[in-house]
C-alpha cells in the first residue's frame, strides 16, 4: 500500500526540518534566503506528485503506518483529485509568501518564517490526511502559527483580530471533534476511506452533518459565521492574508466535500436547500458589503465571502458542473485573492495606507503594478479568459441546470463583483491622485515581479486551458456525487 | 500476615527518604542541606518502574499490588521528583525550614503512594488523612503572607468537612453491605431500589474524593488555596493529591454503581467544566486561574469515570498522568518567573518571549496542552476521555466537554499571547540556570511525547483496567 518514496510525508516533514535549521540561524538575511530555498526545495520535493494518475478516483501516493492501534488511529496519507490541486497550491505559495514579506516584515524575522513553514506543513497535512484524527491534528495545528502571524506581525487591532480568529475557528473545531468521536463509535474506525464506505442511519447523519457543517462553515466562512474574516484579513501581514485567503478558507470547503458529502450523503441532500440559501446569502451579502468599503484589504476580504459563497453553492447543487466549478473556484480564489493581497501589501509598503482614496490615481506612476492589479481584478470579477470565469461559469451552469430560479438569484453576485472590483480598479488607475507623492514611488521591483508573475501566469493558463485541472478532479468529484445521489 | 518486600519497594524507598528528612529536620546543622532530595526522588521513579508487573494482595488483603497501583506509584514518584526539583529554590521559606518543608511534602506523597494500593475503605481513609494532614502544614508555610494563613485555614476546614462526610459514608456502607473491602463490595448491588443505605454511603464516600479533586460543588477552596500558598506548594497541591483521588475513584467507580450515581456525577462534571472555565476567564492571578482550570479538568476526568468501561478507566488514569505533567510544566514556568516568590499575574508574562524563549515555549506547550490542542498530551488525553464516554448514555456530557474546550481557549491563549505578542513594559528580572532551562524543555518534550506516542502506556492501562473490572 505504501508508495516507494513517501512523497507526502516528505512534503509535511520537510518544512519542519526547515524550522529546526532556522532555530540555529542568527542573521536575518540568511533566514529569508534559507526559507526561500526551503520553499523552492519543497516544490522540487513535490515533483513526484506529477505522476498523479488522471481519471482515477482512488487515493494515490498512499502511506500507511499504524499509530495508536488501540483506537485504530493510523498515520494514513493520500491524495485524490480533490486534494491534489490544493496541495500544489499550498506548496507554490510558500516561496511567494517569503518573497512578498521580504521587506514587509521588519521584526522577529526568524519567528515569522518559522510560522510560515509550520503553516505550510500543517496545511498540506490537512489536505492529505486520510485518518480523521490525523486530519484533526493538522486542522488544529495550523491555528497556532496563524494566530501568531496575526497577533505578532499584524496591524494595530491585531489583538482583537487574532483572538477572534482563534476562538471562532476553535469553537467550530470542537463540534468537529464531537462528530469525529461519534463516527468512531458508530463505525469503529477513524480511517476516512473506511468511514466513507459505510452507511449511517439518517438520524445519525443529521446530527453529524450539523456538527461538521458548522465547523466548516466557520472556516469557509459562510454568512453569518463570517465576522472573524474581515478582522483577521485586515490585521494580518500580507503573507498571513495570502495564506488565510488562499489555503485556510479552502479547508472549510474541502471539509464539506470530503466529510459532509462523503460521510453524510443523505443529510447533505436534506440540508442542501439550507446550504444553498446560505451560499446565495453569502454571495449577495459579501458583494454588497464589499461595495461599501474604503479599505482595499477589507474590500477584498468581503469579496472572499462572496466568492466562497459560489464555492459552497457549487458543492450543494449536486451536479458535476457545479462541483467542478466549486473546486476550480477554490483554486482560483487562492490564486487571485492571494495575488490581490500581495498587491495591496506592495502598495502599502509605498503609501503606508490601505485606503483607496490614499492610493488612487496610480496609473500614471506605476504602470506595471497596475497591469497586475488589473489582471487580478478582472480575474476576481470573473472576466472571460481568466481563471475565475471558468469556475464561476461552471457553478452558474450547474445552478441553472438544477433550478432556473436559483441561477437567477446567484447572478447578482457576479454583477456585484464587477461593480466593486471595477470601482476599485477605476479609482486606482484613473482616479485623481490624492497627492503628488506617488511620483516618488518606484514601480514593481524584480522581487515583486518574481512573486506576482507565477500567479498571473496561472490566472491566464487556467482561464484559457482549464482542461488539465478539470481532468484531475473529475473522477473524484463524480465518485462523491454518485455517492450522494444514489445514497 | 503475608508480607513481601519486593511488593513494597517504592513505599520502602520513600520511607527511607522520610527517615533521612526527619533526622535532618531535628538536626540544626543539616536543616538546609536538602539538595540531594530531587536526585533521590528521580531515582525513586526508577524504583517504581522496577516494581512494575507485580500482582498480589498484602496486609490482610487491604493492600493490593496491581498494574493500576504500580502505574500510579510511578506517576506519583515522577510528580514528586518534579515538585522537589521545583521547590529546591523556594524563596518564601527560610533555608533552615527546608528539611521540615520537604519532610511534610514527602510524608504527603507517602500517603498518596499508599492510597494507590489500598483496597479497604478504612485504610483508604487513613491514607487520605496522612496525605492531607501533611498538606495542612505545608500550605500556610509562606513568609509574611496573610493570604497563606487564610489558605491554610480554608484547606483545613473544607478538608475536615470532606473527611467527615467520607467517614460518615463508610459507616453507611458498612451498615448496608457489612464489609469494607472493595473486592467484596464489587459483587454487591449498588442500586437505589435494593440497597439505598449503601448507595447513600457510597455517595458520601465519593464526596471526600470529589473534594480532593476540586469537582463542583466542592471546588470553593481551590483557587483561594492556590493563590494563598507559595508557588512551589501550589504546584504540589494542585497535582499530587488529585492523583490519589483519581486512583481511588477509579477503584470505586469500577464497582459499577447504578446509573443514578453516574448521572449525578456527570451533572457535577458538566457544571464543573463550565463554571471552572467561566470563572477562569476573568482571573488575573495565574495561580487562581489555574485553580479554576483545575476545577474544569476535574470535570473532564469524570468523563472516563462515569463511562465505567475499561476504556474509560484507562482514559481517566492516562489523563491523571497527563494532567500532572502539563500542570507541573506550567507551574515550573510560574515558579521560575517569580524570583521573589510572589504571585505571578498575567501581565507579568509580557514579553517573556524576549527574556527567555525556552520558558515561553514551555509555557505555550503547557497552555496548549491544558486546552487540549493537538499534538500535545492534553489533546490525546481528552480524545480518549471523550471517546470513552460517547455511547455510554453520556453523549451530552461529551458535547459539554467539547464546547468547554472552546471557552477555555480564551484564557489559556491569553497567557501565550502575553508571553509572545505583548511588549514588556518593565521586564521581570529572573535568572534561569541551564539546568532549569533543560528541565523546562524536558517537561515540554514530555507533554508532546505523551501526545504523539500514548500507545504503550495506554495499552498497559487497558490491561490493568480489564483486570480490575474482571
Amino acid at each position: 500500500m505504501n508508495s516507494t518514496w513517501p512523497v507526502l510525508t516528505s512534503l509535511i516533514a520537510y518544512p519542519l526540518v526547515g524550522v529546526l535549521i532556522l532555530v540555529f540561524v542568527q542573521k536575518e538575511k540568511w533566514v529569508r534566503v534559507l526559507t526561500l530555498i526551503f520553499g523552492i526545495i519543497e516544490i522540487i520535493l513535490a515533483l513526484p506528485l506529477l505522476k498523479f494518475k488522471l481519471g482515477s478516483s482512488a487515493f494515490q501516493f498512499q502511506e500507511f503506518h499504524p499509530w495508536i492501534t488501540q483506537w485504530q488511529i493510523n498515520y494514513h496519507l493520500g491524495v485524490d483529485g480533490i486534494s491534489y490541486l490544493m496541495v500544489l497550491l499550498t506548496i507554490i505559495l510558500l516561496p511567494l509568501c517569503v518573497l512578498c514579506s521580504w521587506t514587509y516584515i521588519g521584526k522577529r524575522i526568524k519567528e515569522f518564517h518559522i510560522c510560515l513553514l509550520l503553516m505550510t506543513s500543517a496545511c498540506i497535512g490537512v489536505f492529505v490526511a486520510l485518518d480523521f484524527v490525523l486530519f484533526y491534528i493538522f486542522w488544529e495545528a495550523m491555528l497556532v502559527p496563524m494566530f501568531l502571524l496575526i497577533a505578532v506581525w499584524g496591524g494595530p487591532e491585531r489583538k482583537y483580530a487574532s483572538i477572534k480568529f482563534f476562538i471562532y475557528t476553535l469553537a467550530g473545531s470542537t463540534l468537529l471533534l464531537v462528530a469525529m468521536i461519534a463516527f468512531y463509535k458508530q463505525a469503529g474506525t477513524f480511517s476516512i476511506p473506511e468511514l466513507i464506505a459505510k452507511d449511517y442511519p439518517f438520524r445519525f447523519q443529521f446530527w453529524a452533518f450539523l456538527a461538521m457543517a458548522i465547523a466548516f462553515a466557520i472556516k469557509v466562512p459562510m454568512f453569518p459565521f463570517h465576522t472573524w474574516l474581515p478582522a483577521a484579513h485586515v490585521q494580518a501581514p500580507t503573507a498571513g492574508s495570502v495564506l488565510l485567503a488562499s489555503v485556510l478558507l479552502k479547508m472549510g470547503t474541502y471539509g464539506f466535500l470530503r466529510f459532509c458529502l462523503s460521510l453524510t450523503p443523505a443529510a447533505s441532500v436534506y440540508f442542501a436547500p439550507m446550504m444553498i440559501a446560505i451560499s446565495i446569502a453569502s454571495i449577495i451579502y459579501g458583494g454588497l458589503v464589499a461595495l461599501g468599503q474604503k479599505d482595499m484589504k477589507k474590500l477584498i476580504a468581503y469579496s472572499s465571502v462572496a466568492h466562497m459563497g459560489f464555492v459552497t453553492l457549487g458543492i450543494f447543487i449536486f451536479n458535476l458542473r457545479g462541483a467542478e466549478g466549486a473546486l476550480m473556484q477554490m483554486l482560483n480564489h487562492g490564486i487571485t485573492t492571494g495575488g490581490l493581497f500581495m498587491l495591496v501589501g506592495a502598495i502599502y509598503e509605498r503609501s503606508h495606507s490601505r485606503e483607496i482614496s490614499a492610493n488612487q490615481g496610480l496609473g500614471k506612476f506605476l504602470p506595471a503594478y497596475l497591469f497586475f492589479f488589473g489582471l487580478f481584478s478582472l480575474s476576481s470579477l470573473a472576466f472571460p479568459g481568466t481563471n475565475s470565469f471558468v469556475g464561476e461559469a461552471l457553478v452558474l451552469i450547474g445552478t441553472f441546470k438544477k433550478n432556473m430560479l436559483l441561477g437567477l438569484l446567484a447572478i447578482p453576485g457576479a454583477l456585484l463583483a464587477a461593480a466593486y472590483m471595477l470601482r476599485l480598479l477605476q479609482k486606482l488607475a484613473w482616479g485623481e491622485p490624492s497627492a503628488a507623492k506617488g511620483q516618488d514611488w518606484n514601480d514593481l521591483s524584480l522581487r515583486e515581479w518574481i512573486y506576482l508573475l507565477p500567479l498571473a501566469i496561472l490566472v491566464i493558463y487556467l482561464g484559457l486551458a482549464p482542461g488539465l485541472a478539470l481532468k484531475t478532479m473529475d473522477a473524484s468529484l463524480a465518485k462523491i456525487l454518485n455517492h450522494v445521489l444514489v445514497r | 500476615m503475608n508480607f513481601k518486600v519486593q511488593f513494597l519497594l517504592p513505599e520502602l524507598y520513600l520511607l527511607a527518604i522520610i527517615c533521612i528528612l526527619f533526622v535532618q529536620s531535628i538536626t540544626n546543622s543539616l536543616k538546609s542541606k536538602t539538595k540531594w532530595l530531587p536526585y533521590a526522588a528521580f531515582a525513586g521513579v526508577f524504583v517504581s518502574i522496577i516494581s512494575f508487573g507485580q500482582n498480589g494482595y498484602m496486609l490482610y488483603n487491604t493492600y493490593k499490588i496491581d498494574g493500576l497501583s504500580q502505574f500510579f506509584k510511578f506517576v506519583i514518584f515522577l510528580g514528586f521528583a518534579i515538585c522537589t526539583a521545583n521547590a529546591s529554590q523556594n524563596k518564601t521559606i527560610k533555608r533552615e525550614h527546608f528539611a521540615d518543608y520537604f519532610f511534610f511534602m514527602t510524608l504527603s506523597t507517602f500517603g498518596l503512594l499508599i492510597l494507590a494500593s489500598t483496597v479497604e475503605l478504612f485504610s483508604i481513609y487513613v491514607a487520605l488523612e496522612l496525605a492531607s494532614y501533611s498538606l495542612y502544614v505545608l500550605i500556610p508555610l509562606r513568609n509574611k503572607d496573610a493570604k497563606a494563613a487564610e489558605a491554610g485555614i480554608k484547606y483545613v476546614l473544607f478538608g475536615a468537612v470532606a473527611t467527615a462526610l467520607g467517614l460518615y459514608g463508610i459507616s453507611y456502607i458498612i451498615a448496608g453491605q457489612q464489609t469494607t473491602f472493595i473486592h467484596a463490595l464489587a459483587g454487591m448491588s449498588w442500586s437505589w431500589a435494593e440497597n439505598p443505605m449503601a448507595l447513600i454511603g457510597f455517595g458520601l464516600f465519593l464526596l471526600a474524593f470529589l473534594y480532593k479533586l476540586a469537582l463542583f460543588p466542592f471546588h470553593f477552596w481551590c483557587p483561594d488555596v492556590y493563590q494563598g500558598t507559595s508557588n512551589e506548594t501550589a504546584a504540589f497541591a494542585a497535582t499530587m493529591p488529585k492523583l490519589g483521588a483519581i486512583v481511588v475513584l477509579i477503584r470505586i467507580m469500577a464497582l459499577m454503581p447504578g446509573l443514578e450515581v453516574k448521572t449525578i456525577i456527570a451533572i457535577f462534571a458538566a457544571l464543573s467544566m463550565t463554571i471552572g472555565n467561566l470563572a477562569a476567564l476573568s482571573q488575573k492571578d495565574i495561580k487562581r486561574l489555574l485553580g479554576y482550570s483545575s476545577v474544569s479538568h476535574a470535570g473532564y476526568i469524570m468523563l472516563g469515570l462515569v463511562s465505567g468501561t475499561a476504556y474509560g478507566l484507562s482514559a481517566a488514569a492516562f489523563y491523571g498522568l497527563v494532567y500532572m505533567l502539563m500542570n507541573l510544566t506550567i507551574f515550573w514556568v510560574i515558579t521560575r518567573l517569580s524570583s521573589s516568590g510572589r504571585n505571578i499575574y498575567v501581565d507579568d508574562l509580557n514579553g517573556m518571549y524576549h527574556s527567555s524563549p525556552a520558558l515561553a515555549f514551555t509555557l505555550a506547550v503547557a497552555a496548549f496542552a491544558l486546552v487540549g490542542l493537538p499534538p500535545t498530551a492534553g489533546f490525546t488525553g481528552k480524545l480518549f476521555l471523550l471517546t470513552s464516554a460517547w455511547g455510554q448514555n453520556f453523549n451530552w456530557l461529551v458535547i459539554v466537554g467539547a464546547v468547554n474546550t472552546a471557552i477555555a481557549i480564551y484564557y489559556y491563549l491569553n497567557l501565550v499571547r502575553h508571553a509572545y505578542t505583548v511588549k514588556e513594559v518593565a521586564p521581570l528580572k529572573f535568572t534561569l540556570s541551564p539546568s532549569s532551562t533543560a528541565l523546562a524543555l524536558l517537561l515540554s518534550i514530555g507533554v508532546l511525547y505523551l501526545g504523539l506516542v500514548p500507545q504503550d502506556i495506554f495499552n498497559w492501562l487497558m490491561k490493568t483496567s480489564h483486570f480490575i473490572l474482571s
